[in-house]
């Protein structure tokens, strides 16, 4: 079939898939200034506020600002700056600013209040997001985040989001993701809506007020660069197909993680990564790219037919308990298996913490037992996740009363019902830590583009804590950008861009090529084959762990379909209205590019950490061995060309606060 | 199994539209609605058809964006979204017609898309509280008694998919506009700004189009969140207190 179709549409500006594939890279000058002020930790954010240049608020309207992104940081960032007299410029790929994928996060969000008297402090919350991100995070930045939590419980309250209250009509939390405190605010199993709903609706108070110009259904193609600073962007009106630029002073991107490189994943399935990835290519670094979380409590895929996974609470390792059968390919119904023909894995190799282990481990130890051959269900990829000694224990009311939302949702997809079978789990890709490499200002090495929520990559380190996502994504959005961003428009009074400068003619031109060449290309293969294919490779080499012979493979391979999907893919349809397949194959264009640097930081990180597990780095009881001496940095990447080796630059991690111990849950 | 749908299929907002019929074979019970029509979409792509265009991103029955009416109901016969409506709830050799949202406010924008935007202006009338960021004060300065913060939770659930339009007989966005209105003002947090907020939501639902009320009932049905049919008593109540004080 590929012989078929030898023509290729290769030529032109449009980037196409490299010859040869990469394994190496160039080293190139450290970072070393991030812009977080000295002193000691608690008072740089006192600091840099006050040091900050500040604009006069009647200049604020002459500065136009785009935010692209919709969700949590993006909505929180476009209402603040608008609410301070900043004239905003939005965008979102979806028909409204509320249907961000922020919104359907579950558990909840931190913050240091310490409303239970339990211990709680700014400095725990510090504490625990250092050690949780197995420090591979800047202490300056995690101690800011932590700080900003008290604020945005009261801000998020002020603006009517319902959080969970006890019955003296204060504010309930609870303990959530293994720690010992609790400081998770939650609405139900539905936190990320609420919170989401709270910036949307701050945000359409600023539209129509006509303070934020709105952009629905339409989608960022590539950033201008003038004189070296963002000064706009490209975006595509995914109604009409009309390609526009957009210019303004800075430019700030709110565009989520790339978990969908590995196709299927928990976020939705319009999530991208073009806006960072073109930003890349325009001269933003990236950093830790092969800093990805599984999820472990995730529904298994049913058949080749699924289109994404769905995440449950993690809160339901509370009370179930996780178990395969002890014999291989045993496909008994999981009641008649005898108790001592079962392996309880989890409890039986991490004794003190049993089902309660972080995220990575369990994710791991589920894959191990399923490549023993002891998975259950469709493909053996699948553990059970038991409640029937909860049932037995607590009752079904209370369970009912505690789970009972999350096994309807079990329920309705598989048809299975939880009271009475075991659920089936399986890890999934969930969010990624790495991003956009950012300054203490949330700025890039781009100056004037700035990213914020889960497009940069800089609180987690690498592995997230639970309920962390949120308070993220709204601290940036609403405290540390509008703060950073007044310093940057008052250093920076811009000349007009006139819309036929050549850095605008070049970024319009690149754009409609590229279109151009996927609707006129003359293939035989769908977009969503090639994603297909990837995440697949993505999976098995830069998934839940990670070895050099694999990552070396995927670097083989994945140049490779890059190269077959400009010379295959075939978009049906014109580039002049709604057209999905033509807004997939743009998006998937960029995934196979991404792709290829993320093994490649997984290949150049010779240790674990976290998220990251080399089987070549474990200790002697084959968990995850961090190599301190070698690795206590940021690997921020800058653009080569497509196919060409990019150039490593090093931001050195220092640990005054908080130090590094090796992580043990036996 | 094997299903024969007919689905509308319409190339613009301008553009005639009419009912196509595909035959799917091989159609997995655990597929939900939506992967069933990627798998219709693939088999046209792979055949140089245009997809049939519909909205949709989470998959997780929150973000609202899809919506479709499925043999005549919105979102199907189980109380879910499409998204989350399985093949399972469907028999070998069934008649499945796919139709958009059919309301005036909400004119098709492709196939099985509409436009909504009319939601966003709703809410940008007064569905909010007025609170810049940074003006907050401390959360446990005000406490919310259970109750009321437990009605605006039910009311703060809708995902502002239009199920509740696309089932009303007269279009009527009564369903959706209570739910801002009695979550918000439920609230301590949205006392200040109760009056205002109804009357100009109102004011703003009655501007898009939307028809009027008849308690009809089909709106409360068709939700996929459960979202109570008393709240647009609860909005009438407001709304007339509203008048009443302000004069309006």
């Amino acid at each position: 079939m590929a012989d078929a179709h030898s023509t290729t549409a290769a030529d032109g500006p449009r980037e196409t898939g490299a010859a040869a594939p990469y394994t190496d890279y160039a080293v190139g000058a450290p970072l070393v200034d991030t812009k977080a002020p000295d002193g000691p930790v608690a008072d740089r954010w006192k600091r840099r506020r006050f040091e900050a240049k500040l604009v006069n608020p009647a200049n604020r309207r002459k500065h136009t600002v785009i935010v692209v992104g919709t969700g949590l940081a993006g909505g929180a960032a476009g209402a603040s700056l608008a609410e301070q007299g900043y004239r905003v410029v939005q965008f979102c790929y979806q028909d409204s600013p509320r249907r961000a994928h922020s919104i359907a996060a579950q558990g909840g969000i931190n913050a240091a209040k310490n409303y239970r008297n339990d211990g709680d402090s700014v400095h725990r919350l510090f504490y625990d997001t250092v050690k949780g991100g197995d420090f591979r995070s800047r202490e300056s930045n995690v101690h800011r985040l932590a700080e900003v939590s008290v604020e945005i419980i009261d801000q998020c309250v002020a603006q009517g989001v319902p959080f969970a209250r006890e019955y003296g009509g204060l504010l309930d939390t609870r303990s959530f993701g293994g720690v010992q405190v609790s400081r998770t605010f939650y609405a139900r199993g539905q936190t990320g809506q609420q919170l989401l709903l709270g910036a949307y609706q701050a945000l359409s108070r600023q539209i129509a007020a006509g303070s934020v110009e709105m952009h629905p259904r339409t989608e960022m193609l590539d950033l201008v660069v003038v004189d070296g600073r963002a000064r706009g962007i490209v975006a595509r009106d995914l109604v009409t197909g009309r390609v526009d630029t957009y210019l303004a002073d800075a430019v700030v991107l709110a565009t989520g993680g790339y978990g969908n490189v590995f196709h299927l994943s928990t976020n939705a399935k319009n999530s991208n990564a073009t806006a960072v990835w073109r930003a890349h290519r325009r001269g933003a670094h990236f950093a830790n790219p092969c800093f990805t979380q599984i999820h472990p409590t995730c529904i298994p895929r049913a058949g080749d037919h699924q289109s994404k996974l769905t995440l449950m609470s993690e809160s339901l390792r509370n009370d179930g308990r996780i178990w395969v059968p002890k014999a291989r390919g045993d496909d008994r119904p999981p009641a008649t298996i005898p108790e001592d023909e079962r392996d309880y894995y989890l409890e039986r190799q991490y004794p003190s913490f049993g089902n309660l282990v972080p995220r990575d481990i369990a994710s791991r130890a589920a894959k191990n037992v399923c490549d023993e051959g002891r998975g259950v269900g469709p493909g053996g990829q699948g553990v059970y996740l038991d409640f029937a000694d909860a049932l037995a224990r607590m009752g079904r009311a209370a369970v009912e009363a505690r789970y009972g939302n999350l096994f309807e949702m079990y329920e309705r997809i598989t048809a299975e019902n939880p009271y009475e079978v075991p659920m089936r789990i399986y890890p999934a890709i969930h969010y990624t830590m790495g991003g956009l490499w950012v300054d203490y200002d949330l700025q890039t090495t781009v100056p004037g583009l700035f990213a914020v929520g889960e497009a940069n990559f800089s609180d987690h380190g690498a592995n997230r804590l639970g309920a962390s996502a949120l308070m993220q994504g709204l601290a940036d959005g609403y405290f540390v950008l509008p703060a950073t961003l007044n310093d940057y428009l008052a250093g920076h009074w811009h000349d007009e861009v006139p819309d036929h400068h050549p850095a605008v003619e070049e970024a319009v031109g690149a754009v409609t090529d590229r279109l151009y060449a996927l609707l006129s290309n003359d293939g035989d293969r769908t977009p969503d084959s090639f994603h297909r294919e990837l995440g697949e490779v993505m999976w098995d080499e830069c998934g839940m762990s990670r070895t050099e012979p694999g990552l070396r493979k995927a670097l083989d391979r994945i140049p490779a379909l890059r190269e077959e999907f400009w010379r295959r893919v075939r978009v049906p349809g014109s580039g002049e209205a709604l057209n999905q397949s033509l807004e997939k194959a743009n998006r998937v264009a960029d995934h196979l590019e991404l792709a290829e640097l993320m093994c490649l930081d997984a290949l150049h990180r010779t240790e674990s950490c976290g998220g990251h597990f080399r089987e070549e780095s474990r200790t002697a009881d084959g968990e995850a061995a961090r190599d301190d001496e070698a690795f206590s940095y940021v690997a921020a990447w800058e653009f080569t060309g497509t196919g060409r080796p990019p150039t490593l630059h090093r931001e050195q991690l220092t640990f005054e606060y908080v130090h590094p111990t090796q992580r043990s849950y036996t | 199994m094997n299903l024969h749908l007919r689905i509308w299929r319409q190339p613009g907002p301008d553009a005639e539209g009419a009912m196509t019929t595909y035959e799917m074979t091989g159609v997995s019970p655990d597929m939900s609605f939506l992967e069933m029509l990627d798998t219709l979409n693939e088999e046209l792509a792979e055949r140089g058809e245009e997809p049939v265009a519909f909205d949709h991103d989470c998959r997780e029955g929150i973000c609202g964006a899809c919506g479709m009416v499925i043999n005549g109901q919105p979102h199907g016969p189980e109380r879910t979204t499409a998204c989350q409506l399985h093949m399972r709830h469907f028999a070998d050799g069934d008649t499945i017609d796919v139709e958009p949202w059919r309301a005036a406010a909400f004119p098709v924008v492709r196939d099985l898309v509409v436009d909504r935007s009319a939601f966003d202006r709703i809410i940008g009338s007064g569905g909010y509280v007025t609170a810049p960021t940074g003006s907050a004060p401390e959360a446990h300065a005000t406490p919310v008694p259970k109750a009321a913060a437990d009605t605006a939770f039910e009311n703060a659930e809708c995902i502002g998919c239009g199920a509740c339009v696309a089932a009303c007989p007269n279009g009527s966005a009564m369903l959706f506009t209570s739910a801002k209105v009695v979550h918000l003002n439920s609230l301590p947090q949205g006392a200040p700004e109760r009056e205002t907020r109804v009357l100009d939501m109102v004011g703003q639902m009655d501007a898009e189009g939307f028809g009027g009320c008849t308690n009809t009932g089909e709106c409360a049905t068709a939700c996929p969140k459960g979202i109570p049919l008393p709240s647009i008593a609860a909005m009438n109540r407001e709304y007339l207190r509203a008048a009443r004080r302000t004069g309006r």
